[in-house]
């Protein structure tokens, strides 16, 4: 009975820890590698709600009475490959960022994004008391 | 019982991401992480998913993560940004989140209603309709080819965003000096190179196996294409971009990419012509079933087309990066020095 729902449980945990990753830590690969992790667990999800009960691989052969329902393992399929190609496509993001900003971590981003714009206020007030 | 290992083994390497700060170990317990859900696919019987999480999960995202890493350094900075605010917002969800599992379906229960909506028909009547002993084939390739038809065309678009983040305009001259770092790299591996070399030729062939056998067995264009990147991903660690470059045209390989999401995208418009819906291979033969059997073998190549390339392009634009990193860094230490 208890462990009826213990996959449904690791799911949830699994998911969870990848959101705290996403949230609390500041390293853009880091978060990348928390949307994966978070991304694999609703792969897992959809996939133990496939299984039967005594039922095997959905491939036909004979004397075969019970597959596993083939629908989520389909939407699956595809979704890895897609995640994949996403997720190379955030990696290259980051890569642009670390050439651009010289680092990757969320913090010192923001503090050169805030000096740039302090900068340029700076700038503009000077202008303006000029003219 | 082996997937109750599985599944705890999950949790424990989750936990163990959280807590290291080095990405190198990361990166390798994500792979590790991805290897064990592969496990666990085959436990849950879904081996399709399972080969092409073993493919990419473990093996082409770990690579890819290491090459950025490469780039971007392997330190992670040691405070977190409020992590108890966090720890509540993901305490609260995962507790509503387990609140709700428990009017869920139990775990392999057949009458959950996730088995009584289309999964009958496609597993008592796919073999009368497509033909196809494989049903995750037939769902993929027949039943919901515009499904699959718009994951291909994600996948070639994330392809093409990374192309033009990352690719690097080269000229001749520059070219030679950093070919010249890059092979210097990969003299000394020489066991290694001469059994790659050996395997190589057979991994191509298991890729072609894969993705012609996908209709009797787990396979398809989206494990065959994986795997046959992965079989030029590693002659281009082993011998180097530049000579990678030389054997694979990189124009070439861009244009397959296209290609292979227009062959998918013109069966389509074929059916349409002969007085089908959009994707209804019935029409494209005089027999229904050779008609399916025939737009599935040509939407399959179509994706294996478009997802070996693909991957083919997004390794090479990282490598090509680094590669310029390289030569970049060691520019600014001949001038100083």
């Amino acid at each position: 009975m208890l462990m009826d729902l213990f996959n449904h449980w690791v799911v949830i945990t699994l998911m969870m820890s990848g959101l705290y990753i996403v949230i609390a830590h500041g390293n853009l690969i880091k978060k990348i590698v928390g949307l994966s992790v978070f991304q694999t667990s609703v792969f897992i999800f959809y996939i133990s709600m496939a299984k039967v009960d005594g039922g095997t691989a959905p491939i036909l052969a004979d004397d075969i009475v019970q597959y596993s329902n083939p629908l989520p393992h389909v939407l699956i399929l595809t979704a890895i490959v897609v995640g994949i190609a996403t997720t190379a496509l955030g990696l290259s993001l980051v890569v642009r960022i670390k050439e651009a900003y010289g680092s990757i971590e969320e913090e010192s981003i923001q503090q050169q994004d805030n000096q740039q714009q302090d900068n340029n206020a700076h700038a503009k007030r000077k202008q303006e008391e000029e003219a | 019982m082996i997937d109750i290992i599985l599944l705890t083994l999950l949790v424990v390497v989750a936990i163990a991401i959280i807590r290291m700060k080095d990405l190198f170990a990361v990166v390798m317990l994500l792979g590790i992480y991805g290897l064990l859900s592969a496990s666990f696919f085959v436990a849950m019987d879904a081996v399709d998913v399972a080969f092409t999480e073993a493919a990419v999960g473990a093996g082409i995202s770990t690579l890819l993560m290491l090459v950025v890493i490469a780039m971007t350094g392997r330190k992670e900075k040691t405070n977190r940004h409020k992590p108890l605010p966090a720890l509540c917002i993901v305490l609260i969800t995962g507790g509503l989140l387990i609140y709700g599992t428990f009017d869920m379906p139990h775990f392999g229960a057949a009458d959950a209603p996730i088995h009584q909506h289309v999964a009958p028909r496609y597993i008592n009547d796919s073999m009368a309709e497509v033909g196809v002993p494989n049903i995750v084939t037939s769902v993929l390739a027949s039943y919901r080819a515009f499904d699959t038809f718009g994951e291909v065309v994600v996948i070639f678009t994330a392809g093409i965003g990374v192309l033009t983040l990352l690719s690097v305009a080269r000229r001749k001259e520059d070219a030679e000096k950093i070919s010249s770092i890059n092979d210097s790299m990969h003299e000394q591996h020489l066991v290694i190179r001469i059994v790659a070399k050996m395997l190589i030729p057979f991994i191509f062939l298991f890729a072609l196996y894969v993705q012609f056998h996908g209709d009797f067995g787990p396979g398809g264009g989206f494990q065959a294409g994986v795997i046959f990147a992965a079989a030029i991903i590693l002659y281009a660690m082993l011998f180097g971009l530049n000579t990678a470059r030389k054997v694979i045209n990189q124009t070439f390989i861009q244009l397959i990419a296209a290609v292979g999401v227009l062959l998918y995208g013109s069966v389509g418009i074929v059916s349409l012509m002969n007085d089908g819906n959009f994707f209804n291979y019935n029409v494209l033969a005089s027999d229904p079933i050779a008609g399916q059997h025939l737009g599935i073998l040509l939407i399959e190549w179509g994706v294996g087309c478009t997802v070996a390339s693909v991957m083919m392009i997004i390794f090479f634009s990282f490598a090509g990066r680094l590669e310029l990193h390289q030569h970049n860094e060691r520019v600014k230490n001949q001038e100083s020095s």
